[in-house]
């Protein structure tokens, strides 16, 4: 293991990863509706030079739908990872205002980890009445504690340094402290955070999808292919149920390396 | 003496988080679109009319505004009734404490699997790093720490179920056999693979954490002097590695108590297995109210009682760490 160029295989797996989405969204647009065409002379039919992965009870093709289910998952992916840094920045922040909004956001984090992350994702996608808004909301609501804890630490910190102590003498508003010295040095780790969210919120929404109360069922998402593929496994239809999360796990793969190397990096 | 203090702060805190619990979930509950008299008449809905719709409504005090209707709710929930679920026609802490018990099967002897055997795949990659053992079991954490549970469990059933036949594909017993006749190697046979597979998949954290607690402890004076006195790395490893490893592992297994339920819901899902998960699946989907509450509420204690333990269980082993002193 060369262990001497963080920043190189950082760089590396960035552009692998990078390479990788922007192909997966791309098949999006050359695939068009292919994942949902039928074919009734093909069903269940076993990997094959013609269909290349099978094909499923209605005889759509499975590696399309499995491309087409990777491209919802990460979209779906990347919001609420957006979201969840977003939530957790500025919880954060309000945090550090005053001891005791600091204890009220410490309670919410208890409150929220107390509860089994699936069960909290099930009873806020219930609220919202399911669908992928909700699957998304439900995945930011849940995931932020940790990174906010990170966050958190880091403003009382900065709080303390002496740059920011001086500019705050110098009669610099808390504005500009806010934005021109705290902000610049947490993207970093609002960066890493986000990418180290990403994975566990598409093995969540998988999850609940699978469960049923993630995206609808029409949709070619992970977590329904392989719900329709729970239903034929006593047949013996194996490809239905190994290549959909095969795919799955490659990609959370993928972007667990990319965020080992990163943190590494930075 | 010293010891009572803390603890009566960590109850008086635990019972804060429940009451916030309470709070946060019945809100989502009554945010939800979903009517819960629809729910309970299912498809007899359209044989009732307004005015008994009405009645209904008055009956379980609907027409009150959300904050009585929370206060009822609390009061009951104190005297320790949880409501009636009409998915199982039965008391919401019947239905809790009978799947429950078969729940806990499941969960504990995967929980004391996953922490015994992590534990030791820690020690042993930790132990000499970069070695071919250690390689591969970093590796194989790495991959299983990124594997969708369900997905995992629907590998074992494909696999030994379906194409080697060597266990069930469902259940807790043979389908149509009656509790009583079921015998005891029948039941430890259908448990086998979904503990098997909920203990494979809490393994991976355990020994991440181990093994990097080793590397720590080989670099530490410690493992240098003794490695200057003629000690072998076996030698570091046992007399000082399990020591110092422990702790956390110890704190990790009562602190992920939450993860290991999420993942028995799945793999109960798709095994069939009629637990505690299987009846919050069943709760979600059908709209049963009280018994999604009940379980949210169940599950919340069970968890905040592990973190507990995870934080008591530092000062009770190592005695350097003085309570408070964090």
């Amino acid at each position: 293991m060369s262990q001497a160029q963080p920043r190189l295989r950082a760089a590396f797996s960035l552009g692998v990863t990078a390479l990788l989405v922007m192909g997966l969204v791309a098949s999006q647009w050359l695939l068009g509706d292919s994942p949902q065409q039928m074919q009734f002379d093909a069903r269940l039919a076993p990997p094959s030079v013609e269909h290349w992965l099978g094909t499923d009870a209605l005889g759509r093709e499975l590696w399309a739908r499995t491309l087409a289910g990777l491209a919802l998952s990460f979209w779906v992916g990347c919001l609420a990872a957006l979201l969840s840094t977003l939530i957790a920045l500025s919880l954060a922040a309000i945090a550090t205002l005053s001891a005791r909004l600091d204890a009220l956001v410490s309670l919410l984090i208890d409150t929220l980890l107390s509860v089994p992350h699936l069960i909290l994702l099930m009873l806020i996608a219930f609220a919202l009445g399911g669908g992928t808004q909700a699957v998304i909301i439900a995945v930011a609501v849940t995931h932020w504690p940790s990174l906010a804890r990170v966050l958190r630490a880091e403003l009382w910190q900065l709080r303390q340094a002496p740059y920011v102590r001086i500019s705050r003498a110098l009669g610099k508003s808390r504005w500009f402290v806010l934005h021109g010295h705290l902000l610049p040095h947490l993207i970093p780790h609002c960066l890493v955070g986000a990418l180290l969210l990403f994975p566990h919120a598409i093995l969540h929404e998988a999850a609940l999808t699978f469960l049923g109360f993630g995206l609808s069922p029409s949709q070619p998402a992970i977590g329904v292919l392989l719900a329709d593929a729970m239903r034929y496994l006593s047949g013996g239809y194996w490809w239905l149920g190994i290549f959909p999360g095969l795919g799955l796990l490659l990609m959370v793969l993928g972007f667990e390396r990319l965020s080992s190397h990163l943190r590494r990096a930075l | 003496m010293r010891l009572i203090a803390p603890i009566a702060k960590r109850v008086a805190r635990l019972a804060l988080v429940l009451i916030c619990v309470a709070l946060v979930s019945y809100g989502l509950m009554m945010a939800s679109p979903v009517d819960p008299i629809d729910a309970y008449l299912g498809p007899q809905m359209a044989q009732v009319s307004p005015e008994q719709r009405a009645l209904i409504a008055q009956r379980w005090g609907f027409d009150e505004s959300a904050v009585v209707q929370f206060g009822h709710w609390l009061r009951q929930l104190v005297s320790g009734d949880l409501g009636w679920s009409h998915v199982y026609n039965q008391p919401v802490s019947e239905v809790i404490a009978q799947r429950f018990q078969r729940s806990i099967a499941l969960l504990g002897s995967a929980w004391l699997l996953s922490a015994l055997v992590g534990f030791s795949l820690g020690v042993m990659a930790g132990a000499k790093e970069g070695s071919k053992l250690d390689n591969i079991i970093s590796t194989y954490a790495f991959i299983t720490a990124s594997t969708p549970a369900f997905w995992l469990a629907l590998l074992a059933v494909l696999l030994f179920s379906v194409t080697l036949g060597w266990t069930p594909t469902c259940c807790a017993g043979p389908a149509g056999a009656l509790n009583q006749e079921v015998t005891l190697a029948t039941r430890l046979h259908h448990l086998l693979l979904p503990v098997a597979t909920l203990a494979l998949l809490g393994i991976a954290s355990i020994t991440l954490h181990t093994r990097t607690r080793m590397l720590e402890l080989m670099r530490s004076d410690v493992a240098t002097h003794a490695f200057s006195q003629g000690a072998s790395r076996l030698d570091v490893a046992w007399r000082h590695g399990l020591r110092h490893a422990s702790v956390p592992a110890i704190t990790l297994a009562f602190a992920s108590l939450g993860e290991l339920f999420g993942g028995s819901i799945l793999i109960e899902q798709v095994f069939a297995y009629p637990g505690l998960g299987q009846a919050t699946v069943a709760a979600g989907l059908r709209s049963d109210v009280p018994l999604l509450l009940g379980i949210a509420l169940f599950t919340a204690l069970f968890v905040s009682v592990g973190n507990m333990i995870a934080d008591s269980l530092y000062t009770v082993i190592d005695p350097r760490i003085q309570p408070g002193g964090l």
